[in-house]
């Protein structure tokens, strides 16, 4: 006698599941520190970011990590020509602490959709923060919890982050097409697709986004009104919707081949792999 | 064969598990082995059930800790060799053995504010069209089961019962805010008095309903986007103010 009532298990970690739930939230944890601390590196670097054959004109292969360029350096290896900077080299009053790569400017931007995405709030809520760990999991203890409600209430800005996204998939389409081309000349190269699927991918995570499926028509509490007729806004919602209920493997799968694409880049920008390509047929 | 069982015995003050072995047999649910324990061991075990077939959500508890529905679990999803704890639900006060008080849910359905309906078209008719009314027969789907009252955190762990309403009541909040005929307001409540903030979307109550609903995606992430819409978003505000919407 005199088990806790109902032989339910107290405190942090408590549980009596006998499955591997432990697996999921471990493994999507280390995932995400692996794709963190990839990023991290990768802007710190400031190099072998473009890759044009030595070529100028339009066209090249631009990693969707700097991209948009805003300010760049050209003296550095593996750096875009000057002309494709929005505001050309980096400034002489750029502070001597932050380090003088165009990535640094640009990365806040998608970081920010993404860690104010409902899904990536259920998976990091879960590694993370550990409450809960998992369902039916003692979480961590919190004499006050709050929720969402005191300082995560700023997870209501995902619908603006979700702007700046619409932008970065606007700009990487450009890349796309860029990517296409070299010295002017349209060809096609293994980079080229691959800096082509990339926006393809980032698209299917965004047009899925639970923020644009309400904004689209979720808030609309009849789609027929007042003439029986169905409106656009319940087809595009209907879209949205199809795409987000598989929200969490297009985050994944986009969140992966946009490593992928930037480690593409720099090992070909490096030398390091051959980009088999028609122009140098 | 015989199969071996952990069954939670008590009341709200004190209780122990005690094993019980029986004989099964293929295609045996859960609710059929505690049936068996009752005639065989245990003529005095209480459990709650009802139709044993999924659709009237007398029977949650808890298997091998997690929340199920004894009736829709079959003995074969376990090993052979495993012996299968059953205990009541854990976010509520127990009554008896697996039986659990669940009144506090049925007190928060009478402070959610009802249907209310507008006006006739000229013709004298309500109408809507099936399209309008797709996304609410989902939730009408609850068989009010509190599978998902039991596994929330808020209520499970945190037992935040003042501030927070519950998975199952912001489904019924949104079948009533979705409603095509409906002309209430109950966004503020959703946010003040249910507690839409609380929730931090971690999913466990879609996990576990047995009916499949998507409460998170389909239910309370789009509150939380109303509330979104009616408290954080200036550029809504802006809206509401030019266009004088409501």
């Amino acid at each position: 006698m005199n088990q806790p009532t109902g032989g339910h298990k107290q405190g942090f970690l408590s549980t009596n599941r006998e499955d591997r739930w432990w697996i999921e939230p471990t493994l999507t944890g280390l995932g995400f520190i692996a794709f963190v601390v990839y990023t991290t590196w990768s802007m710190l670097q400031g190099e072998y970011y473009w890759w044009s054959a030595g070529q100028e004109g339009f066209g090249g292969y631009l990693s969707p990590f700097y991209s948009p360029l805003i300010f760049i350096n050209p003296t550095v290896a593996g750096a875009a020509p000057a002309a494709h900077a929005w505001l050309g080299s980096f400034p002489g009053w750029w502070p001597s602490l932050i380090p003088m790569t165009p990535a640094i400017l640009i990365l806040a931007g998608p970081l920010s959709f993404r860690l104010t995405c409902y899904y990536y709030r259920k998976f990091y809520y879960r590694s993370f923060f550990l409450s809960p760990p998992g369902c039916a999991v003692g979480g961590v203890t919190q004499k006050n919890y709050s929720g969402e409600t005191v300082l995560l209430v700023i997870q209501n800005i995902h619908r603006y982050t979700l702007y700046i996204a619409f932008g970065i998939i606007a700009v990487l389409s450009y890349d796309a097409v860029l990517s296409f081309f070299r010295d002017g000349k349209l060809g096609i190269g293994v980079g080229s697709i691959i800096l082509l699927i990339n926006p393809i991918l980032l698209a299917g995570y965004t047009f899925g986004c639970h923020a644009l499926r309400h904004l689209s028509g979720g808030r609309m509490d009849c789609f027929s009104c007042p003439n029986g007729k169905e409106k656009f806004k319940h087809k595009l919602w209907k879209g949205i919707s199809s795409l987000n209920d598989r929200h969490m493997f297009w985050a994944w799968i986009s969140m992966i081949w946009v490593a992928f694409a930037d480690i593409y880049v720099r090992m070909v920008a490096m030398g390091n792999w051959t980009d088999f390509n028609t122009w140098s047929l | 064969m015989d199969r071996k069982f952990k069954v939670w015995r008590g009341n709200k003050k004190s209780g122990e598990f005690i094993s019980y072995s029986v004989a099964v047999e293929q295609g045996m649910v859960v609710l059929d082995a505690v049936h068996r324990i009752q005639t065989e061991h245990a003529s005095d075990l209480a459990v709650r059930w009802n139709c044993k077939a999924g659709k009237c959500g007398s029977c949650s508890v808890e298997i091998n800790g997690k929340p199920k529905l004894a009736c829709m679990t079959r003995l074969n999803d376990y090993r052979e060799d495993e012996e299968i704890t059953i205990q009541p639900i854990k976010a509520f006060p127990i009554i008896k053995d697996l039986v659990a008080d669940f009144s506090w849910n049925y007190e928060q359905n009478k402070r959610i504010q009802p249907l209310k309906i507008r006006a006739r078209d000229k013709d004298g008719n309500h109408r809507m069209f099936q399209r309008d009314v797709e996304r609410i027969q989902e939730f009408r789907k609850c068989i009010e089961c509190f599978l998902c009252q039991d596994v929330c955190h808020v209520l499970r762990d945190h037992n935040k019962k003042d501030k927070f309403i519950g998975p199952r009541f912001m489904i019924r909040l949104a079948s009533l805010e979705m409603h095509p005929l409906d002309e209430a307001d109950r966004i503020p409540a959703i946010k003040e008095e249910f507690g839409a903030g609380m929730c931090n979307i971690t999913r466990c109550c879609t996990d576990v309903c047995p009916e499949h609903i998507q409460i998170t995606d389909n239910g309370i992430i789009p509150l939380k986007e109303r509330v979104v819409d009616k408290y954080y978003d200036p550029v809504m505000w802006l809206y509401r103010k030019i266009f004088k919407r409501n």
